[in-house]
C-alpha cells in the first residue's frame, strides 16, 4: 500500500478520535486537508463565516456535549482570527483541538504570504501547542493533543501543520518520542487523609456553604449527580459561579442562586458568614470574591480542583485537594458514610432572612420608559415558556448575560453556554450553532444583546446553510448596557461611546438570511412572541425591545466586599476613588 | 493612587523538561505573561539521548507567588519536575564567570594575587591583560568582580546559577 500523506494521516487520526464535526474555513495553507475532507462522509465539516465563529462553535459543541470541539483554519489570518476563541476556551477550560495550516517549512520565518507565528501567538492561551515538522509525527501528536485537551483540566490545544507536511509522506516510521504516558498524568484521586480531614471539617461545620464551579460541569454529568448526592447527605446550602450553573438544580430549597458580582444577596452573605466553605471546581475569580481582604473572613476553606495552580492562587485555603471533582465527591460520599452532620436549622434561618430581601425583585416599570418591557421580565417569561423543553441557553456578554444567569433557571449540566472567564462578546450565536449540531432536537436559544450579537452576526449564514433552528433572543436596549451601567456608577453617567447607534433592522436582517424575524415591543405581546419563536421550525431572531435604562442588580461594585452589595432602589449614580476605578 | 508592591524572597528552582522546540519560550513567556521575575536562567540538555534538559531559574517574589510559579511551571505539558531548592533544604549553588582585567605594573600583580586567593584560573593572558575563570557562589563572584573593578576590569561574562540538592537523593 502506498504511504499516506500528512493530510490523509490527519483525517485517519481524527476519525480514530471519533470526531463528528470539524468547524472551519478553508484557505491556501490547508487546501490539502480540505481535499481529504472532500467526499469523506466520516467527518462533517461545518463552514463558518469567520474563524472566530469556528472556535466559538467548537466551544459550544464541546460545552453542550462534553466532547472536544475541533477547528480547522488556515495560516496567518485564519489562525489569528481563531485566537479569541482559543483564549476563551483556555480561560473557561473547554476541550478543543485547533488545527491550523502553516506556510511550508522552507518558508517559515521568511514573512511569507499569510505567515504568522501561530505557535508563538497561541503559546500562552493554549494548554499545549505543536508545530509538526514531519508527517511521521502526526498520528502520535494528534493522539496526545486530544488526550491533553480532554483530560485533567480541559483546554485548547493547537496543532500547526505546514503545507508541505500535509502533502509529504512520513520520512521514516517513528512515533513522537515525547508521546509517552510519563509526561502528562493529571492527578484524579485525592489522598485519603485529605478526604478524611475535609469530611470532618464539613461534618463539624455549623455554617457550611458549597461553592461550586465550572469544574463540576467539566468533570461530566456524573459529577453533578454526585454533588447533589453529597449535598443531600450534608444538606449544605449551595451556590455556584456563572460557569457552574446547572450542576445543582435551581429548584432545590438549599439553592442560593449564583454568587459574585451579580450574584444573589443570600449567596454572597452566606459566603461572607460561612464557617466552612467547600469550593468544588471553582477558582476564586475576582468576579466571585470581590475585595480579597474582606472575602469570607471567618471561614475554613476547602478547595477541590484538578489544577494545582488554582489552589492558593488568589485566596489562601486551609485544605487544598488536587483531584477530579467527580472522583473526589465520590471519595467524600464514601468517607461520609452514615454521619448525621450538624443541625443547620439556625444557619438556614439566617439564610431565609437574607432571602426575604428578594434581591432579584426588580422595579415593575422603568423610569425612563414606563411602557417598555423590563429585560428581567423578558428572561423570566422566556424561562417559564421554554423550561419544559429543557433548552440549551447560550449568551453573549453583558447585562443580558447576567440577567440570563439570574432569571433563567438551570437544573441540569451542559445546558448553559457562556463566556465566563474571557467575557467574549460574539460568543453566543456560534456557540448555539455548535450546541445545535451536537443536539439536533434540542431547543437552543442564544440570549443576546443588540451590541454583542453584531460581533459575530455573519454566522447567521452558517445557521441558514445547515438548517439549524437556533433562536436568537435579543434584549435590545440600544446600549452596551453593562458599559453604560459602569459609566453611571463610576463616571457620573458620561456615556462615552456606549450608545448603540445605527442599529440594523434585526427583523429585516433575519429575513435577508432566510431566518424568521420577530419584533416584540409591548409587554402584552411578549408571551405570544416567545411562543411564535418556539413554534417556528427554523432559525429565528427575536428583537425584544426592552427598557433602555434598566440596570443589573444586585451588584458588588468593583473593590467592594460581599457585604457591600448594591440592591435595586439604591442610589448608584456617582463616581469612585481611583483604586476602585482601576479594577475591572 | 500608587502602584503597590510586596516583600519578595529569592528562590532557586530546578526544572527538568522535555528538550523540545519552544520549551524555553514557553517558560520565559510564562514568567513574562504572569509578571514573575527571572534573576538568572541556565539551560542545557543533560541526558545521553538529548531528550531531557535541566533548567535552573533564580527568581524572586512573595511566598504566594513562588508557590504559583511552581504550580504554573508544573502545568506545562513538557515540564517533568519542578524542585524549589531554596525550600527543599541544603543545596549547592554555583556560577561560572569569565572576567577580563587589563593593566600593567602593580595593578597587574595585585590582580593575579587576588585571583590566587579566590582560586580563579587564568585562561588567557597577554602582557597587559588576563582573563580569569572563576567558579563559586554568586556572592563569591560578586565580591571578586568588585575587587577587580579597582584593578582594571574590562568585561564580565556570567553563566547564571546552576543548583543541586546536597546529599544522595533529590534533585
Amino acid at each position: 500500500m502506498a504511504q499516506q500523506s500528512g493530510a490523509a494521516l490527519l483525517m485517519e487520526s481524527l476519525v480514530r478520535q471519533e470526531v463528528e464535526f470539524v468547524f472551519g474555513y478553508p484557505g491556501g495553507a490547508v487546501l490539502p486537508i480540505y481535499d481529504e475532507l472532500f467526499g469523506d462522509e466520516r467527518i462533517r465539516h461545518i463552514l463558518v463565516r469567520h474563524e472566530a465563529g469556528a472556535a466559538h462553535a467548537a466551544e459550544g459543541y464541546a460545552r453542550a456535549t462534553g466532547k472536544p470541539g475541533v477547528v480547522l483554519v488556515t495560516s496567518g489570518p485564519g489562525a489569528t482570527n481563531a485566537v479569541t476563541g482559543i483564549a476563551d476556551a483556555f480561560l473557561d477550560s473547554i476541550p478543543m483541538v485547533v488545527i491550523t495550516g502553516q506556510v511550508p517549512t522552507g518558508l517559515i520565518g521568511t514573512d511569507a504570504f499569510q505567515e504568522a507565528d501561530t505557535v508563538g501567538i497561541t503559546r500562552h492561551c493554549t494548554k499545549h501547542n505543536y508545530l509538526i515538522k514531519d508527517p511521521a509525527d502526526l498520528v502520535a501528536t494528534v493522539e496526545e493533543a486530544f488526550r491533553i485537551a480532554t483530560t485533567g483540566r480541559p483546554g485548547p490545544v493547537v496543532i500547526d501543520i505546514p503545507k508541505d507536511v500535509q502533502i509529504a509522506v512520513p520520512s521514516k516510521s517513528r512515533a513522537n518520542p515525547n508521546a509517552g504516558a510519563h509526561r502528562y498524568a493529571p492527578q484524579m484521586v485525592a489522598p485519603a487523609d485529605q478526604i478524611a480531614e475535609a469530611v470532618d471539617m464539613i461534618a463539624n461545620a455549623q455554617k457550611p456553604v458549597f461553592y461550586t464551579g465550572g469544574g463540576v460541569i467539566n468533570s461530566g454529568p456524573r459529577a453533578s449527580q454526585l454533588l447533589r448526592q453529597f449535598q443531600d447527605l450534608t444538606s449544605a446550602p449551595t451556590t455556584s459561579t456563572l460557569m457552574g450553573l446547572g450542576a445543582f438544580p435551581n429548584t432545590h430549597p438549599d439553592w442560593l442562586g449564583m454568587l459574585g458580582m451579580h450574584g444573589t444577596y443570600e449567596a454572597n452573605l452566606a459566603m461572607n458568614q460561612a464557617d466552612v466553605m467547600v469550593c468544588i471546581g471553582a477558582r476564586f475569580d475576582d468576579r466571585v470574591t470581590g475585595r480579597l481582604d474582606a472575602f469570607s473572613p471567618d471561614s475554613k476553606k476547602i478547595h477541590i480542583d484538578i489544577d494545582r495552580s488554582s489552589i492558593n492562587k488568589t485566596v489562601p485555603v486551609d485544605l487544598g485537594i488536587v483531584g477530579d471533582c467527580a472522583t473526589v465527591l465520590e471519595q467524600m460520599i464514601a468517607a461520609w458514610g452514615d454521619r448525621a452532620g450538624q443541625d443547620l436549622g439556625e444557619w438556614k434561618a439566617r439564610i431565609a432572612g437574607w432571602r426575604a430581601r428578594e434581591c432579584l425583585a426588580y422595579p415593575e416599570r422603568s423610569k425612563a420608559n414606563p411602557q417598555a418591557i423590563m429585560p428581567q421580565k423578558a428572561i423570566e417569561r422566556l424561562y417559564h415558556l421554554t423550561k419544559d423543553r429543557s433548552p440549551i441557553i447560550s449568551t453573549e456578554v453583558g447585562q443580558h448575560q447576567m440577567w440570563a444567569a439570574q432569571y433563567f433557571g438551570f437544573d441540569a449540566p451542559n445546558k448553559w453556554l457562556t463566556s465566563g472567564g474571557l467575557g467574549t462578546m460574539g460568543y453566543g450565536m456560534p456557540a448555539a450553532i455548535g450546541a445545535q449540531l451536537g443536539h439536533p432536537d434540542a431547543l437552543v436559544i442564544d440570549i443576546a444583546g443588540e451590541a454583542s450579537i453584531q460581533m459575530n452576526i455573519q454566522e447567521l449564514g452558517t445557521a441558514s446553510q445547515y438548517r439549524l433552528p437556533i433562536k436568537v433572543f435579543i434584549l435590545n436596549n440600544e446600549y452596551m448596557g453593562m458599559v453604560r451601567q459602569w459609566q453611571e456608577l463610576t463616571y457620573e453617567s458620561r456615556y462615552s461611546n456606549s450608545y448603540s447607534d445605527s442599529l440594523p433592522d434585526f427583523v429585516a436582517l433575519a429575513e435577508a438570511y432566510g431566518w424568521k424575524g420577530i419584533r416584540i415591543e409591548d409587554e402584552g405581546d411578549l408571551d405570544a412572541g416567545i411562543l411564535r419563536m418556539m413554534e417556528h421550525d427554523g432559525p429565528v431572531i427575536v428583537d425584544c425591545c426592552v427598557a433602555k435604562d434598566a440596570n443589573c442588580f444586585p451588584m458588588i461594585p468593583s473593590g467592594a466586599a460581599h457585604t457591600e452589595m448594591l440592591l435595586y432602589g439604591d442610589q448608584v449614580e456617582g463616581t469612585m476613588d481611583d483604586e476602585a476605578k482601576a479594577l475591572v | 493612587m500608587k502602584i503597590q508592591s510586596a516583600e519578595t524572597e529569592r528562590h532557586v528552582l530546578a526544572v527538568t523538561v522535555d528538550n523540545e522546540p519552544g520549551i524555553l519560550a514557553k517558560i520565559t513567556g510564562l514568567f513574562t505573561a504572569r509578571g514573575y521575575n527571572i534573576d538568572s536562567l541556565t539551560v542545557a540538555d543533560i541526558s545521553t539521548d538529548h531528550a531531557i534538559s535541566r533548567i535552573t531559574i533564580v527568581t524572586n517574589g512573595p511566598p504566594q507567588v513562588i508557590d504559583q510559579i511552581e504550580a504554573q511551571l508544573e502545568r506545562l505539558v513538557p515540564v517533568h519536575k519542578v524542585t524549589d531548592l531554596t525550600a527543599a533544604g541544603p543545596h549547592v549553588e554555583r556560577e561560572l564567570a569569565l572576567i577580563k582585567v587589563a593593566g600593567t605594573g602593580d595593578k597587574r600583580v595585585e590582580a593575579l594575587r587576588v585571583a590566587e586567593i579566590y582560586r580563579a584560573n587564568v585562561v588567557d593572558t597577554t602582557t597587559s591583560s588576563f582573563v580569569f575563570e572563576l567558579t563559586g557562589t554568586p556572592e563569591k563572584v560578586n565580591s571578586f568582580i568588585t575587587l577587580m573593578r579597582e584593578l582594571g576590569l574590562v568585561s564580565v561574562g556570567r553563566s547564571g546559577v546552576v543548583g543541586m540538592m546536597r546529599g544522595s537523593g533529590g534533585a
